[in-house]
């Protein structure tokens, strides 16, 4: 790890400020991902703006009915907000389907949305990865990609992103809210996240020298009717090998409304809006799921390890609409 | 004007207030271990992945080895070394050391101190992922072994002493009054040769006992 | 000194009795202090820089800018270290693994092969330093890959012999009226134990003294003597409380560095292995490729057994996983044939883990006897009994003692056997289907000389000193027993000193022979104080001390089939629309000799248990063929079984005395991970109706073999590498 400043910053222009003037600046939130990726010679930031203090760890109605998270919040707190619990299920499911008790509590909703993948050639500095070195190459390709995506990818990249809580809020149609030196703004969900392209690197819209300020979630009834399941090699404290965050609702046997949303099939949350379409107004029913399944999964592309993710989310889309079906009909 | 990359902070460590200069790149953990002699802090491995560095600052559990020291200033920090009273050990400790919740030892301070948490976090009513129902209508789901597990699967053991961990805990939280399950905390640690009868896995297609208590 | 002999009657008998650890309140505290973790003043920090290639040679080490980083000492490469002598045979037999001879030349062998060490005042200051040092390599092709079938393959002793052979097996195969044939493979697993490889080395008084974590300071202190040419009572080692071992912690690159560094700086230098370097360093499991060729009459005697097994090893050290070894011990066949072999890849050199040659001999065997038990429609259990041997099936030597089958009976009533339908794929809770299945486990039972010394005190209590390592396995408490019961006073009047070198040769905490070994030096110093302290004569000050040695009494062991033995059961769901699977119960009963303390050794059984639970789903070390080395070489990488993984797992056992051993011991270590994998890839089989013959039992196989009958191969389960 190399040398670097340390500022703690207490309001929000205060941050804004800090980030602005220098380019090799980086936000310390909970540190879980950053802190980890500076000891393994990823990130070399050459200050850290601390910004654990600032006054963004509130949960708050919104005008509209919605929710605001703030950006320090930590997972733990919007995992046991009952706001959450209650109106959003999937996205606190996600949450504490994510990591563990103690990076639970030090993580934040901003540096969540912020993660970077796990795949094993971007942490390993011997080995090229285009995501950290832009035109290195992308070993995973030819070598171990057997968590790798099958959605969304190019010849450039086959990265995943590990974020839990990010698919439910891809589900929801979150709006990101940033706050920089020229005033605010918001990207919606789908925005957040860049395509991969042949500019891996890039991974989000986020203007330079913006700070996360937080969330905000749209009122959705249908979400108070939602689930997140995650796959993963050992039960707990690991990363998804496939996630479904879904909601609906069923009235009368067919589908008035659903959030379809996948995890750990591509470089960035996977909203699956082709299977919605194909659900919106259809009886409830395995037929039905199973073709929405197939409609988002038609643009799947596999490697020759990973295709079984194909059929594992085709098997987790069904189950996970049959079994919120069964309990939305009860 | 280059920034500086160390700091004079003073870290609240048991109740206690320590001043001491950190590089900005000294961890919680290495500052614990390196620099203040409180090396009941373990490492094991360096990167958020096995908790045996957990600790508790300003009361929730947190993995030291990804926490800044520098960032922790201001913060109350609780280590294994803060958790007995004086002679007397915590109920968690007493239950890790009276149903041998360990093996080598090494991972038992995170062990410990997550299962702090855990007792607390349960009391105040956070769910986990092994909860049925996460909306809060549904209440606050027993402390079961299963939510045990998940609530403590941040802390690795490789010698494999999550049996007899579980068992710990369990009463540990039974005597905090989240009324655990019934004789969990017995299952497994008798023996033929003590006085206690030998409990036994129930037969084929039924769940064991902790699963039907 | 009051006698002991009138308080003798009220003391109850120790062993045999739970018991606390006695270093308990240490490690619940955190005061028990680990190897890295004694200070030192000027104590330097070591980090060693390993190879980004996985064969070629060093060009450069380009040691200048990174000595001008502020903090650094020195950089120690080849082209500067001391030279350390190679030529010896160590305590266990072997000559050293040059791995852990660091710095000799610019060869480079494996990925993640020691090529500097960089040491400065601080560690965040060496490591920033090490992560800037540049090393120049020519690089060579390297080769890795590791299948069955390998031209380069060649037979090889390791600590059990590559072929034991009797009777004509293509005859007996021909003739037999149900025959099996099947390969199975394990992956390259590792030990991964919580506390990494620490060691802290500096002269003192022209005596090296290093503070390390290892499984045997006679072990560790030999070796060090002869690499850099010491007398034996130059060194001391001292490893009071180790964080695990599995067969990782002997004599290892840190330590060697460790001495070096403190040899040219002449101050204290501490060297600690990052997770990631543990991946290269520490040793591992080899992965196994296995065939299994079983044929039996309709009854199911068996009358072919052939087991072939490949491992691998590095290009600059031999050492084999003798998986086909354990079915010598198992099944009686009127044809027996079991060969080990090995090949040579530009890999970091394997070593011992956990039941060596058991751990995934066992899966493979044990997976094909429930294959041969469905073929024959005979009761898994029923078939296992039918080939009891009478005597080691090939050796023809009498069993020390077997108790297989009172394992298998009180395991099979325990877990409820007699109820179940042995028809696959018929169980359903939920999503979940459920099956059970068993296996049967043995590992062997030894002992090596030992010395111990123990001390009458003058104020009545006794001490015992032993160079024995307590890396988990509760051996200090254990020998508290062992020493409170031969000397017949209660064992808070006993106080065991361990792991220090200076307290004279004994054996390692290895090979399920530690307890067993440390207890028999116990006894006889023991018999020896109690015949001195008869004579009736005062305690001078200083007490009266005896020295024992076990070497002439275990020397003196007739030759016997000397073994452990076990009954696993597991009961497992198995999701086969995402592939998951949980284990929902386990029992273990295990015949397994005296049992000194049942809190510790249920423990360590049930230890052992979750260990093969974690090789039969999780743990599995990916290789990436183009650089020759790791893809997440680390604990997220590298899954071991977490909390939610372990349901209740429980551990018993049936009397079974060893009639040799001076308390009856023969050994707990290993045997609870021998035949887990088997039960619990059997219970899979149970419950979707397909075998898994490649382990770990990922999802993504379980995903794509479904619930079609049959078995999952390479091929189409989608190998990792």
């Amino acid at each position: 790890m190399k040398e670097f400043g340390y500022q703690r910053a207490l309001d929000v222009p205060g941050a804004v400020a800090l980030l602005g003037a220098d380019p090799e600046a980086r936000c310390l939130g909970g540190g879980t991902n950053l802190v980890d990726l500076m000891k393994a010679g990823v990130e070399r930031p050459g200050l850290l703006i601390d910004v654990r203090e600032l006054p963004l760890d509130g949960i708050e109605f919104t005008e509209d009915g919605g929710l605001r998270i703030g950006a320090t919040v930590t997972n733990s707190d919007l995992a046991a907000h009952p706001d959450v619990r209650r109106r959003y299920p999937a996205l606190a499911q996600a949450v504490l389907a994510g990591a563990s008790g103690q990076l639970r509590n030090m993580a934040t909703v901003g540096g969540n949305l912020l993660q970077r993948t796990r795949c094993g050639y971007f942490t390993n500095l011997a080995r090229p990865c285009n995501k950290r070195v832009p035109g290195s190459g992308c070993p995973a390709i030819e070598g171990e990609h057997h968590n790798h995506a099958i959605l969304g990818a190019s010849a450039h990249c086959v990265a995943v992103h590990p974020s839990d809580m990010a698919v439910a809020l891809a589900a929801f149609d979150a709006v990101v809210h940033y706050e920089t030196a020229d005033g605010p703004g918001e990207l919606p969900f789908a925005e957040f996240y860049l395509p991969v392209g042949d500019t891996p690197h890039q991974e989000t819209a986020l203007p330079a020298g913006a700070l996360i300020t937080g969330i905000s979630l749209p009122p959705l009834p249908v979400a108070a009717s939602s689930r997140y399941r995650k796959v993963r090699e050992r039960a707990s404290y690991a990363f998804a090998i496939g996630s479904v965050a879904a909601a609906l609702d069923v009235r009368d046997g067919v589908v008035r409304d659903v959030r379809l949303a996948l995890g750990a099939v591509a470089s960035r949350p996977w909203r699956a809006l082709a299977a919605e379409r194909v659900l919106i107004g259809k009886p409830a029913g395995a037929d039905a799921f199973a073709a929405a399944a197939d409609a988002e999964l038609a643009a799947a592309e596999a490697l020759p390890h990973n295709g079984y993710k194909v059929t594992l989310m085709r098997n987790l889309i069904v189950a996970q609409l049959t079994e919120l079906a069964e309990e939305t009909a009860r | 004007m280059a920034l500086s990359t160390s700091s004079a902070i003073t870290l609240n460590i048991n109740g206690e207030k320590h001043a001491l200069p950190v590089d900005h790149r000294t961890t919680l953990l290495d500052a614990l271990r390196e620099r203040l002699d409180l090396t009941g802090t373990k490492k094991g491995c360096d990167q958020g992945q096995c908790g045996a560095c957990t600790v508790l600052i300003d009361g929730r559990r947190a993995v030291s080895c990804l926490q800044l020291a520098v960032a922790a200033e201001g913060r109350e920090i609780t280590t294994i070394e803060g958790v007995a009273d004086g002679e007397t050990l915590h109920p968690v400790q007493q239950a890790f050391l009276d149903l041998d919740g360990y093996q080598c030892g090494y991972c038992t301070p995170g062990q410990i101190c997550s299962a702090l948490a855990v007792i607390e976090e349960h009391a105040a009513g956070w769910p986990s992922a092994a909860s049925a129902d996460v909306r809060p209508e549904a209440g606050i789901p027993p402390l079961t072994p299963e939510e045990i597990r998940e609530r403590m699967s941040g802390n690795l053991c490789r010698c494999g002493a999550y049996v007899s961990i579980v068992q710990a805990v369990a009463r540990a939280a039974a005597a905090h009054g989240a009324g655990s399950t019934p004789g969990i905390e017995t299952q497994g640690v008798e023996t033929r040769e003590s006085e206690t009868p030998g409990s036994e896995v129930g037969p084929a297609g039924t769940a064991g006992a902790e699963v039907t208590a | 000194m009051t006698t002991t002999t009138t308080e003798a009657t009220a003391v109850r008998k120790a062993v045999g009795t739970a018991h606390t650890r006695v270093e308990g309140l240490a490690k619940v505290t955190g005061a028990a202090r680990y190897a890295g973790e004694i200070p030192f003043a000027e104590l330097a920090h070591g980090w060693l820089v390993v190879s980004t290639i996985a064969r070629g040679r060093i060009r450069s080490v380009e040691s200048g800018p990174v000595l001008a980083m502020p903090g650094v000492l020195t950089v120690l490469h080849h082209g500067n270290a001391p030279r350390v002598d190679t030529d010896y045979v160590g305590m266990l037999g072997v000559p050293p693994d040059p791995t852990c001879a660091v710095f000799q030349h610019d060869r480079v062998p494996s990925l993640g092969w020691p090529v500097a060490l960089v040491v400065a005042e601080t560690s965040e200051q060496a490591r920033e330093a090490a992560e800037a040092l540049v090393v120049h390599y020519d690089q060579e092709p390297h080769d890795i890959d590791f299948a069955g079938g390998h031209p380069d393959a060649y037979p090889l002793d390791g600590h059990l012999p590559a072929v034991a052979e009797k009777g004509d097996l293509e005859a007996e195969l021909t003739a037999s009226a149900v025959v099996l044939d099947a390969e199975y493979t394990t992956p390259e697993e590792h030990h991964n134990p919580m506390e990494p490889h620490a060691a802290t080395a500096r002269w003192d008084g022209g005596r090296l003294e290093v503070v390390d974590s290892n499984q045997g300071a006679t072990w560790v202190v030999g070796e060090l003597a002869k690499l850099f040419s010491l007398d034996p009572s130059a060194v001391r080692v001292r490893s009071e409380h180790v964080g695990g071992g599995f067969g990782s912690k002997g004599v290892r690159a840190h330590q060697v560095a460790a001495v070096m560094a403190a040899t040219v700086l002449q101050r204290p230098v501490r060297v600690v292995l990052t997770r990631r370097q543990m991946f290269s360093l520490a040793g591992y499991r080899s992965p196994t490729s296995q065939r299994v060729r079983l044929g039996a009459d309709a009854d199911g005697r068996l009358r072919a057994l052939e087991h072939r097994a490949l491992s691998l090893t590095s290009t600059v050290h031999e050492f084999i996983e003798p998986s086909a070894a354990v079915a010598r011990v198992m099944y009686d066949a009127d044809a027996h044939h079991t060969t080990n072999t090995v090949v040579r890849l530009d890999v970091p050199t394997p070593t011992f883990m956990r039941a060596p040659g058991e751990a995934p001999g066992s899966f493979a065997l044990e997976a094909a006897l429930d294959e041969l038990a469905e073929k024959c429609g005979i009761d898994p259990i029923e078939l296992r009994l039918r080939n009891e041997p009478e005597q080691g099936p090939v050796s023809g030597l009498p069993f020390s003692s077997r108790n297989l089958r009172a394992c298998f009976e009180e395991g099979a009533r325990r877990f409820g056997w007699a109820d179940r339908d042995p028809r696959p794929g018929l169980r359903r809770d939920g999503r979940w289907l459920l099956g059970t299945g068993t296996a049967a486990a043995s590992f062997g039972a030894g002992a090596a000389p030992s010395t111990a010394v123990l001390t009458a005190e003058a104020d009545g209590t006794f001490t015992v000193r032993i160079a024995a390592a307590d890396i988990g396995t509760g051996a200090r408490t254990a020998l508290t027993l062992v020493a409170a019961d031969a000397l017949e006073v209660p064992p808070e009047r006993i106080r065991v000193r361990i792991g220090d070198s200076d307290f004279g040769p004994a054996m390692i905490a290895g090979g399920s022979m530690g307890t067993r070994s440390w207890s028999w030096a116990v006894m006889a110093a023991a018999k020896e104080l109690r015949e001195r302290l008869a004579l009736g004569a005062d305690l001078p000050p200083e007490g009266i001390t005896v020295r024992s040695d076990t070497t002439a009494a275990i020397g003196a062991l007739a030759q016997k089939e000397r073994h452990s033995f076990g009954a696993q059961f597991a009961e497992v769901a198995v999701d086969v629309a995402t592939g998951e699977v949980r284990v929902r119960r386990m029992l273990g009963v295990f015949a397994a000799g005296r049992i000194v303390n049942p809190l510790t050794a249920r423990n360590q059984f049930v230890g052992g248990m979750i260990w093969g639970i974690s090789m039969a789903l999780h743990e599995e070390a990916a290789r990436d063929r183009a650089s020759g080395g790791h893809v997440g070489a680390d604990l997220a990488g590298y899954h071991v079984a977490t909390h939610a993984d372990v349901p209740l797992v429980e551990a018993d056992w049936v009397d079974d005395p060893d009639p040799d051993d001076p308390v009856g011991i023969k050994g707990i270590g290993e045997i609870g991970i021998v035949g887990a994998a088997a039960a619990v890839a059997n219970a899979v089989w149970h419950a979707t109706g397909v075998r898994h013959r490649h382990l770990p039992i990922r999802p993504d196989r379980v995903l794509q073999a479904g619930t079609g009958r049959g078995s999952v191969g390479e091929r189409d389960a989608g190998h990792r590498r």
